[in-house]
């Protein structure tokens, strides 16, 4: 693999850019592989780059029904931030933030990870009491935040109304400096090219269509256009898909996969330079380097496979973003568009094994898994190759739904994001 | 958008008027005192969450606020049929027959 340097962008200028190597190779599965991975979004290619990198299992095979990141991957608003309630939680999510803080230089492609802060507003009292006590656990576990009262707030985002003039007027809100956003599709390429380069297969437009047992044990996968391929271990990490693949082995999940939707706008000039989120109004927004206003949905409450969800959800999404920002009334929007996100109950992934031996998933992220790819990555491989969770997934395990130790993260979690 | 016939009020309505309320026709466990773990956890949080055919409950929350079961296919979001409370649909016919006391809600 040819690294990325300026010197690279350089001496390609001068034959028009028109030698650069590909960023990866398109082989012809094999017949086994050690490990399996379902699902070529970002979590996947993490996985997969981990386990090459970290544990030195490279024979290796991400399968992806599509192309690389064209699931939730590349629809996200790309926000990223770790300031969960619980500690479980807060552990993983800042485990993954500081794997984003070093990915760029880790993988050689740049990720554009931007630290702008993140701002979640709270407009009545109890949004308020609940920022404190969740700033509090974050700072307890040596996260970054505070509460900001709502002239700060103001002072930071200077076209946001914080007068008294709205229906919900901003009281406050938490300001958690070192999130931010980064370039969704440039993860799925960077984790991508850096495994492919460590020897990982990554096969596109490869579904599969039926997950392999004997004796109680995965022993590999059916695929659509290539046939059986065998495997020591398999993961899934098909995220709105889970319950399909689960089921290939009877077996049940406690999620429900929903239509989340998001927009852009039209690019105008740098008006937003942090990530404002409300959970009351309900609604996320941050410009991109592009200048595009970037802004999520709910999810449509219904269960729905088909990408796109319905007119009215991304039509309040737009009246809460007025609520807070009567400035951008006239700016047009470019695109919309919709994933299905694999909610949890408790608003917490799933990192486990399974009855069925050697078949492990990872899934669960909903609304909010973007941030913790790098982060999920690592700890899902550590899990795959040693056979037993990581420490950090340990409380992410399928059967806490059977003991009850559920990881509240409603809070937190809050608007879709 | 969904268009929505409501089997209470015989008409179609808009989706802003309905809630979406989950798998249809899960039995709460009839001893729940008694029941395992992984039973109440199936009852409580496992779902079907199929790609296809789903039986699934509706509430006319600004309606006639009844809830009824609706099958729709949660890949091209088509509403096959829905029916009230207590009745078996009748898909063959396109229309829903009543038998009660037949798998309530
Ligand atoms: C509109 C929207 C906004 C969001 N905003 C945020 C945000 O701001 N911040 C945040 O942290 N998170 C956000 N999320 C959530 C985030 O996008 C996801 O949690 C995360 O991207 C999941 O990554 P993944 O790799 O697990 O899944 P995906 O990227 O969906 O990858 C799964 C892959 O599996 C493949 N697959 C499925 N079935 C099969 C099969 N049978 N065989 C082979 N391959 C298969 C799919 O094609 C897909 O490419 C948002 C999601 C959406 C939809
Ligand atoms: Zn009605």
């Amino acid at each position: 693999m040819q690294p990325y340097s300026s010197f690279g962008l350089l001496k390609h200028a001068l034959t028009f850019h028109e030698n650069w190597q590909r960023a990866w190779r398109n082989p012809v599965p094999k017949k086994h592989y050690d490990v399996v991975i379902v699902g070529g979004g970002g979590h996947g290619l993490a996985t997969a780059y981990y386990l090459a990198k970290v544990h030195g299992i490279t024979n290796v095979a991400v399968l992806e029904k599509g192309y690389l990141g064209g699931g939730n991957t590349a629809r996200n608003t790309t926000i990223v931030r770790s300031n969960y309630l619980w500690d479980e939680a807060a552990h993983l999510y800042e485990h993954s933030m500081k794997l984003w803080e070093g990915l760029s230089q880790e993988l050689n492609f740049n990720v554009m990870f931007s630290q702008r802060g993140v701002l979640n507003l709270g407009h009545t009292l109890q949004d308020m009491r609940d920022i404190q006590r969740r700033v509090n656990a974050n700072r307890l576990n040596g996260i970054d935040g505070e509460v900001l009262d709502a002239k700060q707030v103001q002072e930071l985002v200077p076209i946001l109304d914080c007068s008294q003039q709205t229906r919900f007027p901003v009281m406050g809100a938490s300001w958690q400096p070192r999130a931010g956003v980064a370039r969704h599709d440039a993860v799925a390429w960077g984790f991508a090219r850096a495994a492919d380069a460590l020897g990982v297969d990554l096969i596109q437009q490869c579904e599969v269509i039926d997950i392999e047992t004997e004796d109680g044990a995965a022993t590999g996968v059916m695929t659509k256009q290539h046939g059986r391929i065998t495997a020591g271990r398999i993961g899934c990490v098909v995220a709105g898909n889970s319950s399909v693949l689960a089921n290939m082995v009877g077996l049940r999940l406690p999620l429900e996969s929903h239509p989340l939707q998001a927009m852009v706008s039209e690019p105008i000039k740098p008006i937003l330079d942090t990530v404002v989120m409300s959970n009351h109004v309900h609604g996320y927004i941050s410009q991109s380097d592009k200048g595009d206003l970037v802004i999520g949905a709910g999810i449509d409450g219904y269960v729905g496979y088909g990408q796109r969800g319905s007119y009215h959800t991304i039509e309040h999404t737009v009246q809460a973003i007025l609520e807070l920002f009567p400035i951008f009334s006239r700016v047009r929007m470019n695109r919309q568009w919709g994933g299905i996100v694999d909610t949890c109950p408790d608003a917490c992934p799933i990192i486990s094994a399974t009855p069925v031996e050697n078949l492990f998933f990872n899934c669960g992220w909903g609304t909010g898994g973007f941030k913790a790819t790098p982060g999920s990555g690592h700890v899902f491989a550590a899990t795959l190759a040693k056979g037993e969770a990581h420490p950090l997934a340990k409380p992410f395990s399928l059967d806490r739904f059977d003991t009850g130790a559920l990881i509240d993260e409603h809070g937190a979690a809050g608007v879709a994001h | 958008m969904l268009y929505i016939h409501c089997p209470y009020c015989e008409e179609h309505r808009s989706e802003e008027e309905f809630h979406y309320k989950g798998q249809a026709h899960i039995a709460r466990p009839d001893d729940p005192d008694n029941c395992t773990d992984v039973e109440w956890a199936d009852f409580i949080y496992r779902r079907d969450n199929p790609r296809g055919e789903h039986k699934e409950q509706w509430y006319h929350t600004v309606g006639c606020r009844k809830f009824f079961n609706a099958i729709r296919d949660t890949q091209s979001y088509e509403i096959k049929t829905t029916y009230k409370v207590g009745e078996q649909p009748d898909m063959a016919a396109g229309i829903v027959t009543g038998q009660q006391g037949s798998n309530a809600s």
